[in-house]
């Protein structure tokens, strides 16, 4: 017990302060590291309340495939930080006013006083055996079949709208459709033999060949 | 567990909805342009079936399926025929427009169909969850269809504020459900409302869930002071958009409401009563305010939207039976008025402009006399004004004010009505006594909009003489 | 000995562990860029290294010293802290995906449930190495072919992801030991038969996900020099060196394991009662292992490079949809207890 709470207390810190980083950091770049550093140390305590498959598919999902095509864009956005942040000083004693009452009255609501282990006892620590794998899968195509299905329509609609928005052929594209390519046959598309007379063509000069090709490389 | 099939029956019309959209979007892929019109009438056809499906499941008692996950009762029943009737007079009044500006493609009807979907959804939802996956179908479809003219710069920058503060809401809303679940361990609504009915006020965990449910509902209503991205969205999204957007969806934000605050915790009503106080006359007041100021006529109707919604929210706060199904009488009508009045915005479009001044409605007695009366129709509806069916709406959630004692209440209603009665009539004005611009050609519209304008105009005349019928519905929903 | 063994803490028992499969694995792979230049060598008519030592071998010693005595240089205005965090963001999941590995019956070192999910996860992360690198560098050729590799690697994890749910659903279990105790029997017990697209996208992904040839468009020394390490020397060079040919090392004894029955011999039960030589045991494994690293190098000695774009059509508009139909096939065949493979 005392390991695994000295472990929960290093990895909240480790979150809590990767978090604040986010904000933070001058940098984007930076930022959305800090944001999968906040990412691995929650899918860590995730697996410390021993639901490691929550755990491992946060970081499958999220750092292993959002994080990096969000990383990717950040990385291609020239983002002028300063300007962002012009207003940054103005607004600050009022941002901290409002996290200050927020973290108040989230402490007092979310606080000890009514979530705290005499109103939610810790569950028992699951047998060696159990696997949270298995009784998701069991619970999510069963009881919850139907909102299941609707969040599957979401991510259709997700995919048809990003499409929507930013699908668009430039008349000018030089696009080439590799797929049109890679149908090309061996026969008749690649190669076109043709029968031809000869035709007598008078051999040019040695020396003009080599000017010719000295001039065109 | 074997999956029990007949557990599909309830949501025939969800299903039919989701097929159609599927079936557009794998035939649009086979269409050349000039044959985009069948994705139209796929669809027409799709939200058909799915309205006689409803009607065919509907019915009998209410039923919970899906362990939980779903409801079919009386108020889904017409909720999901009120969305779905909305919606098809959109999607009929829509291509003319999109057909102009070459946006006559599959993804439209993809999208709006999905929308449909969503709110579908949300309306029989009886979880948490449900609910609010539904909304988020519905919200990203909605950002989607905002920002569908992507060569636009306003449609994009109101694309991206819809997205932000939808999401914002959405943040909150789920903030909210998480506290909710946090004090009663379920997010079903039966077992919410019989955990919150135990622990009554004591709970501050649930005040606290309450007051995040509430601003998220708000948010998705367009409620002051959670309005801002209404007039911005209203104005720089494509008309056909704002049409989807502002019409059934309103009917959907309805649903929420009533299945998270009544469903679940209608026992806390003294609670988020206080609070929707505050919201409706913010809404009324700066709605009919800041919408007589107003040039753009979408502005306008953004502003006046956001008064409507003062008013649904007066039928919603009074807690009583006769309350809430007076509410949703105003929502279905202020939904067929929206899209009435936006039907009129697109059919005066045509081929590089679009009707967004108060002054492009002009003289619109002189280009077209039978659509100038229906756009006439549909203003005195909005403005309350007898026969029509919007008197009979701002009478009933005033009754139900009054009902419970807040007199004050309704005098502050009826003074704000009068307020934006100035500019509903000054559009009146417009069409009826002044002229129209020199360069104004007449207007051309198929048979088939002509047919949706009439129903949807005449229908506000007939409801408001006849409102029985409805008013019964709406009332057996509550009984 | 076994005393002394259990009197030790725990955590100094783990630790040996770890090392007696960390310096094995190393020396493998030092060995492997040997193999590597003399298999390319002899299949272009060449000798390879003959120099250092007899018949070359001590080459990869001396190519470590080498490295070692180098400088590492940081090129102006890079990220230094980025720069030199880079190379071990690579190395540390390419070698802690082994603490899973069931190197026969019970030898593992962490015998997780979700094990497989636990090396899909880790395999995932190494791209970060290589997108900082090419960032952090401050070039433009290793900001584009980190740029390459992110988009190659995200396409081809999603294939190699959906692959290994075809061995999951198979096998019913995510635990890697399970997964092999379902192949039970002999060759054509194997899953690579009942699995045969997803196994072959499997391998291809692979070594896409290697960014090896013919999918190493991120290095790809023609075009771009050589990607996103093209500022790096010395040490920090080596360790993306060796994280390259571990993560080979890896996919190659994962594809023994997952589709070819890891530790189990071709043979059926009864055949090889009692011969220790032909009977299951740690040296097929090692057996199939060295076949797909062969392989690995095979590839590359034969295939000129894909074109990038051919690249993601490949990833995205082959693989994905054939490994989605092999799911359902997979599933439909479990269902309804498919012989030879699933009628227990």
């Amino acid at each position: 017990m005392g390991f695994e709470k000295f472990l929960f207390y290093v990895l909240s810190l480790i979150t809590v302060w990767s978090s604040v980083m986010v904000i933070t950091r001058k940098n984007p770049v930076h930022s959305v590291l800090f944001l999968v550093l906040a990412f691995v140390a929650s899918a860590a305590l995730w697996v410390l309340l021993e639901a490691e498959f929550l755990g491992i598919v946060l970081i499958l999902v999220y750092v292993g495939a959002v994080m990096v095509l969000f990383l990717f864009v950040v990385m291609m956005l020239d983002v002028d930080i300063a300007t962002l942040r012009a207003g940054f000083i103005g607004y600050l004693p009022l941002g901290l006013l409002i996290a200050a009452v927020m973290a108040v009255e989230i402490f007092l609501i979310v606080g000890p006083a009514n979530f705290g282990l005499a109103a939610f006892p810790s569950p028992e620590p699951a047998g060696v055996d159990a696997s949270n794998t298995r009784d998701l899968g069991l619970l999510l195509y069963t009881v919850y079949v139907y909102p299941v299905e609707i969040a599957a329509v979401i991510l259709l609609v997700a995919i048809v709208a990003a499409i929507r928005l930013t699908l668009r052929r430039r008349p000018d594209n030089k696009y080439v459709d590799p797929a049109r390519q890679v149908r090309v046959r061996k026969g008749p598309d690649r190669v076109r033999l043709v029968s031809m007379a000869t035709e007598d063509l008078a051999p040019a000069p040695a020396g003009a060949t080599i000017a010719d090709k000295g001039e065109s490389q | 567990m074997p999956f029990d099939a007949a557990q599909l029956l309830p949501i025939l019309p969800e299903i039919t909805i989701l097929v159609t959209a599927s079936l557009v979007l794998l035939v649009d892929l086979y269409l050349d342009d000039q044959q985009k019109d069948l994705n139209h009438s796929l669809t027409l056809v799709g939200i058909l079936i799915a309205i006689a499906l409803t009607g065919a499941v509907g019915g009998g008692e209410a039923r919970v399926f899906f362990d939980g996950n779903l409801v079919r009762d009386a108020l889904s029943d017409l909720l999901k025929g009120s969305i779905l009737v909305v919606s098809l007079l959109a999607f009929v009044y829509a291509r003319p427009w999109l057909r102009d500006r070459g946006m006559l493609v599959g993804e439209f009807y993809v999208l709006g169909l999905f929308a449909v979907l969503g709110m579908l959804i949300m309306v029989s939802a009886n979880s948490f969850l449900t609910l609010y996956l539904g909304l988020e179908l519905q919200a990203l479809t909605l950002y989607a269809l905002v920002a569908f003219d992507r060569d636009s710069r306003k449609g994009a920058e109101a694309g991206m504020k819809y997205f932000v503060l939808g999401a914002l809401g959405s943040g909150m809303l789920l903030y909210g459900i998480s506290m909710i679940y946090g004090a009663t361990g379920s997010i079903e609504f039966g077992p919410v409302a019989a955990a919150v009915a135990e622990q009554e006020i004591s709970n501050k965990v649930l005040v606290f869930g309450i007051v995040f449910l509430v601003i998220g509902i708000g948010f998705k209503f367009g409620a002051v002071p959670f309005h801002m991205w209404v007039p911005d969205i209203y104005e720089g999204a494509p008309t056909p958009a704002v049409l989807i957007l502002g019409s059934a969806p309103k009917i959907a934000a309805f649903a929420l409401a009533i299945r998270m605050l009544v469903d679940g915790l209608e026992s806390l009503h003294t609670d988020w009563q206080g609070m929707l106080v505050i919201l409706a006359v913010l809404s009324m007041g700066l709605g009919n305010l800041v919408a007589i100021a107003q040039s753009n006529i979408k502005r306008m109707l953004a502003y006046s939207t956001i008064s409507h919604v003062g008013f649904i929210f007066l039928g919603l706060l009074s807690g009583s039976q006769q309350g809430y199904a007076s509410a949703m009488f105003y929502t279905i009508v202020y939904a067929v008025m929206s899209a009435g009045a936006f039907g009129i915005l697109l059919i005066l479009g045509r081929k590089g402009f679009d009707a967004e001044r108060l002054e492009d409605l002009k003289g619109l007695n002189d280009r077209d006399s039978w659509y100038a009366a229906m756009m006439a129709l549909i203003m005195f509806s909005m403005a309350g004004v007898p026969p029509t069916v919007g008197f009979m709406a701002k009478l009933l959630v005033l009754e139900s004010v009054i009902r419970i004692d807040m007199v004050w209440l309704a005098l502050v209603a009826v003074f704000f009505s009068i307020i934006g009665a100035f500019y509903y009539l000054r559009v009146v004005k417009f069409i009826y006594f002044d002229k129209p611009a020199e360069d104004a050609p007449a207007l051309l519209t198929t048979g088939g909009v002509r047919f949706a304008m009439s129903v949807n105009g005449l229908a506000l005349l007939v409801l408001g003489l006849f409102p029985a019928a409805l008013l019964s519905l709406c009332q057996a929903a509550f009984a | 000995m076994i005393e002394l063994w259990n009197a030790l803490p725990l955590v100094i028992q783990i630790l040996f562990k770890i090392a007696a499969i960390v310096l094995p694995l190393l020396g493998l792979v030092a060995y492997y860029t040997y193999a590597e230049r003399k298999v390319i060598g002899y299949m272009q008519v060449r000798i390879g290294p003959n120099r250092v030592g007899w018949r070359g071998l001590l080459q990869p010693i001396a190519d470590a010293l080498k490295l070692m005595m180098k400088e590492i240089i940081i090129p102006t205005k890079a990220d230094k802290t980025l720069f030199l965090l880079a190379p071990m963001l690579t190395i540390a999941p390419a070698l802690a995906a082994w603490a899973v590995f069931p190197f026969d019956e019970g030898l593992v070192l962490a015998d997780i449930n979700a094990g497989l999910l636990y090396i899909l996860a880790l395999s995932s992360l190494g791209v970060y190495g290589i997108i900082i690198a090419g960032w952090a560098s401050n070039s433009r050729y290793a900001l584009l072919g980190a740029m390459r590799s992110a988009a190659q690697m995200v396409a081809y994890e999603i294939a190699m992801g959906f692959a290994l749910v075809g061995v999951l659903v198979a096998a019913g279990s995510l635990n890697l030991g399970a997964i092999v105790a379902a192949q039970e029997g002999h060759l054509l017990t194997w899953f690579w038969l009942p699995l045969l697209p997803l196994f072959g996208v499997y391998l291809i992904s692979g070594v896409a996900e290697t960014n090896r040839a013919p999918f190493d468009v991120a290095e790809g020394e023609s075009e771009i020099v050589a990607g996103f390490h093209v500022e790096y020397s010395g040490m920090a060079f080596a360790v993306f060196f060796l994280a390259e040919y571990a993560n080979m090392v890896l996919i190659a004894a994962l594809s023994a394991l997952l589709f070819m029955g890891g530790w189990l011999s071709p043979l059926p039960q009864s055949w090889v009662e009692g011969n220790w030589l032909l009977n299951d045991g740690f040296h097929w494994l090692l057996l199939k292992t060295f076949f797909f690293m062969f392989l690995f190098l095979w590839l590359r000695a034969t295939f000129p490079r894909y074109r990038y774009d051919q690249i993601m059509r490949l990833g995205w508009k082959v693989f994905i949809p054939i490994t989605i139909v092999w799911i359902l096939v997979v599933a439909l065949a479990v269902v309804y207890r498919l012989p030879p493979w699933w009628s227990a």
